[in-house]
């Protein structure tokens, strides 16, 4: 892997970068339209010849998806090693499915700036997901489907009157759309209000887990809501449920994040300056204390116990020192050891203000 | 046996990897296979499909047995795939599964949505004449609260504006055929 040039870029996607639309507390939005061409069965039935006639197709579009808002690069999902499809599932730009399925011509179509990623051969023959910073539900359901009619305009889909957009699993059907709010809940955590809301949530027919798939725990007090009903609803409907929900949550985070500052300012400065103390001098940091860790100081640069440092960094290490990445980022493979001291390195590094590619030894 | 990566919780998650013809076997706990994103949540999907299977199961039986036995003979004849198949995988195999299934459909989908008919969007092409025949159908309904409001002026603007739309529709249907 060391003499192999990275095919990747290293670089921090867009919405990693800029904080957003209520980017304090909603660090991403995302949108997933499900989409499935006409006839040709679906990817886990098709033959090797039908789903590369899929990615011929859909790879003949480049041009013209290209000429909308800046180039496209498709990636093959075969011609990429494992790390470097790790790599792009830890960036959120394709999922675990996909990374794992190197047999049936699966494929990523990527926007140079990573806002857009198209998935060819998944699940579905495509999924065209938009993935922005903040709270922007809406703009990232229209960027979606502005690739979708470009997509449209040649490729065939598999559509009817009663149910919508066909699809692969009849829990997307319909519109096809998954929608999903990224949220970091630290005060609602530490308060222990949590659960309570996100059981409420629960209710009113949305999803919530933790930010590593379903039914994993919640790390990091990162949550990710989404919704479930995919048929029966318009997207734009959907996308406003889920933004009215979003937004519930970010009012009652923000007075749990008074609370704890009016009556427990002295101890949480304490415990965020300790997390802050204890990233600047480890020399050995498991993923899962990291995300904890930089779960607080976060809190404490939102709550402005913190200063010194840019909030901008701790959202980007809070999802960029999984173990693919560190591996990527330092060329080789790294056990389990070494891995937390890379990680620890790298956070002490972006801590003190340095980018990531500068230091690449 | 323990985890051997980090020797404190059980291993649970066994994997067999070859490397240069050598066949490894790594003993894992799920907090450390899934931290070395050796296997990403493959599971949930077998439990969805357990539970979209148990969910068409249920309308197999209170029909009963004819019912039933017919619809395990609802075959797609473009992929193949059996109704039976689809309720063991809760996959369907194409688009034109959906035809071949047809009614069946509804209750398994009224379950899981709570709805039997999309209100999204329409695909330009694949959409054919729909979203004309849809701003059809608002238009008449404006019309008649127009007219209940006898407000004459505006009713006359909307009928003109039907008929334009159902001109469309028609030149539409003709061109599909
Ligand atoms: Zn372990
Ligand atoms: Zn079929």
């Amino acid at each position: 892997m060391n003499s192999k040039q990275k095919k990747l870029s290293l670089k921090v996607s867009e919405w990693l970068r800029s904080p957003g639309p209520d980017g304090d507390i909603v660090l991403s939005s995302r949108v997933r339209l499900a989409r499935n061409l006409r006839d040709i069965p679906f990817p886990y039935l098709a033959s090797d010849s039908q789903s590369a006639a899929v990615l011929e197709q859909v790879r003949s579009m480049i041009p013209a998806l290209s000429a909308a808002h800046g180039p496209v690069r498709v990636y093959t999902m075969d011609e990429l090693d494992s790390l470097e499809r790790q790599v792009l599932v830890e960036k959120h730009l394709i999922s675990p499915a996909l990374a794992n399925n190197q047999q049936h011509n699966s494929a990523v179509l990527l926007r140079d700036d990573e806002i857009i990623s198209i998935m060819v051969n998944e699940e579905d023959h495509l999924r065209i997901q938009c993935l922005l910073p903040g709270l922007q539900l809406e703009r990232a359901l229209q960027l979606a489907e502005e690739y979708d009619d470009l997509l449209e305009a040649k490729l065939d889909y598999a559509f009817n009157e009663r149910w919508g957009y066909l699809t692969v699993c009849p829990t997307n059907v319909g519109t096809g759309l998954r929608a999903s709010v990224m949220m970091h809940l630290p005060a609602l955590m530490l308060t222990k209000q949590a659960s309570r809301i996100l059981q409420a949530i629960a209710q009113v027919g949305l999803a919530v887990r933790g930010i590593y798939g379903e039914g994993s725990e919640i790390k990091g007090n990162l949550v990710q809501i989404s919704n479930q009903i995919t048929l029966g609803q318009s997207s734009e409907e959907i996308v406003r449920n889920l933004y009215g929900v979003a937004k519930q949550v970010v009012e009652q985070e923000t007075q749990a994040r008074q609370i704890l500052l009016n009556e427990g300012r002295d101890r949480i400065a304490d415990r965020v300056n300790r997390s802050l103390g204890t990233l600047r001098y480890a020399r050995l940091i498991s993923s899962e204390e990291a995300m904890q860790l930089l779960s607080d100081v976060r809190l404490g640069v939102d709550l402005g116990l913190i200063e010194e440092v840019d909030g901008s960094i701790l959202k980007e290490l809070l999802l960029l020192h999984r173990p693919a990445y560190l591996q990527y980022l330092t060329g080789r493979n790294l056990d389990s050891f070494e891995r937390d001291r890379a990680r620890a390195k790298l956070i002490r590094l972006r801590l003190a203000g340095k980018q990531l590619h500068e230091r690449e030894e | 046996m323990l985890c051997e990566n980090c020797k404190e919780r059980q291993a649970t998650v066994h994997l067999t990897k070859i490397i240069n013809d050598e066949k490894y076997v790594q003993h894992l706990c799920e907090k450390c296979a899934r931290e070395k994103g050796e296997f990403d949540f493959e599971f949930p999907s077998f439990s969805l499909q357990n539970l979209l299977s148990g969910l068409m199961n249920l309308d197999a039986q209170p029909a009963g047995q004819v019912m039933g036995f017919a619809a395990q003979k609802l075959q797609c004849d473009n992929c193949g795939l059996t109704y039976a198949q689809f309720g063991q995988l809760g996959r369907f195999g194409c688009s034109r599964c959906y035809d071949a299934f047809g009614e069946r459909l509804v209750p398994l989908l009224r379950r899981i949505h709570g709805s039997t008919q999309h209100l999204g969007k329409i695909p330009r092409r694949a959409g054919g004449t729909l979203k004309l025949r849809r701003s059809i159908e608002e238009l008449r309904q404006k019309l008649q609260e127009a007219v209940a409001r006898e407000e004459f002026e505006q009713a006359a603007k909307l009928r003109d504006q039907i008929r334009e739309l159902e001109e469309q529709a028609r030149e539409g249907e003709n061109n599909e055929q």
